[in-house]
């Protein structure tokens, strides 16, 4: 077990005011704000492709940067077959070779895309290639997985697919840490709320709290904005 | 004058040497330029400031170089290579290296922004990210490697300098056109100067059609 992973005094440039919090195994955890918050800075940080500036960012056990995961925005796929691109991320990670077609497979069957395991992944389509994406992060079988806003750039069949598939991430035990600023999608696929405003975590709440009655105006005024009918 | 042997002799020469000497040069250069893209390390902008301008290294000054490293009271005088096409590939290799490397260098480095976080992500660092971009990207890179073969094919002083023009041994068609045309023979001149740009030409024609091909197929 790599959780929970502990932030301490976090900040980052003039973006994230300092910060501490644990990330807890278990609930799946949104980073709710506007652009311009923090999430994708908080984000990367947890996930260590941003050094903070100060304070420090730390997990349990051996090796966790082998553990996790990570879904960008927009997915970036290397010139080959879909497979190869899972195979790639598996043999970085140091599975034998023996292994890595059996793991490649049934995470492009997961996902979805066994019949175009053999196109090259950057002909795929946008939904397709973030699907690719994930069956990537799904061959690791990560302890935690960090999604950033991954369906910000699809329509809504594919965003469903996403969903779906983050779900199933859900359900296999990985813990999510997703970024997004669609309130539907926090609804359905998050269990408690990390709600950022200028840098700050203004608000942690269980989702249905979150919703129901928010504590911090930024996080009510947020929600009204984005559900003007509510 | 095309069923002349002698002239088959000197373009077969001419592009034995560039060829072997782009083919060093890439296989040098190519790495070298993704280590400069890729790595972090003190005087970095100096290594790329100096590397581009490496590039346009005046031939007869890299001719004049090796040429003192290889006579026979130089360093590598034992060698016994002055006046052989291998001097005249080491000299060609000397030169062209530079170009691609530092066009491979802002090659890499363009396309590493695109996919640092998700190597990165990954666990993929150093010389693996290097050399898997520089796979990813290896049908844009054909672009340096034209540049390199122009380079080489076209430049006469290197290879006048370090190989001496010896006619059947040393002498190629830069030289030959060079020698010809103060020689007063034109026609001969010019029959290879045509040659030479019709090589050049199909070369290139090649090279944009396996681009063109693979970007169809990769995307």
């Amino acid at each position: 077990m790599i959780l929970p992973l502990r932030l301490e005094n976090v900040s980052f440039r003039d973006i994230l005011k300092p910060l501490s919090l644990a990330i807890e195994a278990g609930p799946s955890t949104i980073i709710l704000g506007a652009n311009g918050a923090g999430k994708s800075v908080l984000m990367r940080i947890m996930h260590g492709l941003l050094a903070p500036s100060t304070g420090s960012v730390s997990w349990q056990g051996e090796d966790p940067g082998r553990r996790q995961a990570m879904v960008f925005q927009r997915p970036v796929m290397l010139r080959r077959s879909a497979y190869a691109n899972v195979a790639y991320a598996l043999k970085v990670a140091g599975v034998p070779a023996k292994e890595r077609a059996r793991l490649a497979a049934e995470a492009l069957e997961e996902v979805g895309l066994r019949q175009v395991a053999h196109r090259p992944a950057r002909v795929l389509s946008g939904g397709e290639q973030q699907r690719l994406a994930l069956a990537r992060a799904w061959a690791l079988h990560p302890e935690v997985l960090f999604l950033d806003e991954p369906t910000a750039n699809l329509d809504p069949g594919a965003t469903r697919e996403i969903e779906t598939i983050i779900k199933a991430f859900d359900a296999s035990g990985t813990k999510i840490v997703m970024s997004t600023h669609n309130l539907g999608q926090a609804r359905r696929l998050g269990d408690e709320v990390l709600y950022l405003h200028e840098g700050r975590v203004v608000e942690r709440a269980p989702i249905e709290r979150f919703f129901a009655q928010p504590s911090a105006p930024e996080a009510r005024a947020f929600i009204k904005g984005e559900l003007p009918w509510v | 004058m095309l069923d002349d042997p002698r002239l088959w002799q000197i373009v077969a020469l001419s592009m034995a040497v560039s060829l072997s000497a782009v083919a060093i040069a890439t296989l040098i250069g190519m790495p070298l330029g993704a280590a400069i893209a890729v790595g972090r390390f003190p005087g970095r902008r100096a290594v790329i400031v100096l590397l581009n301008a490496l590039m346009g290294l005046p031939p007869v000054v890299v001719g004049l170089f090796i040429y003192l490293l290889l006579s026979r009271a130089g360093p590598l005088g034992a060698l016994g290579l002055l006046f052989t096409p291998q001097a005249m590939v080491i000299a060609q290799t000397v030169l062209v290296l530079p170009i691609i490397a530092a066009l491979a260098r802002q090659s890499v480095e363009d396309a590493w922004r695109e996919y640092e976080e998700q190597l990165r992500s990954l666990g993929v660092h150093g010389w693996r990210g290097a050399l898997t971009v520089l796979w990813d990207i290896r049908f844009s890179l054909l672009t340096a490697v034209l540049a390199g073969l122009g380079r080489a094919s076209a430049e006469v002083g290197a290879v006048m300098i370090v190989g001496g023009n010896i006619d059947g041994v040393t002498r190629v068609m830069t030289t030959t056109i060079a020698l010809e045309t103060s020689k007063g023979d034109l026609p001969l001149a010019l029959g290879l100067g045509i040659v030479l740009i019709a090589i050049v030409l199909a070369l290139n024609a090649a090279a944009y059609l396996v681009k063109e091909a693979a970007e169809r197929r990769f995307g």
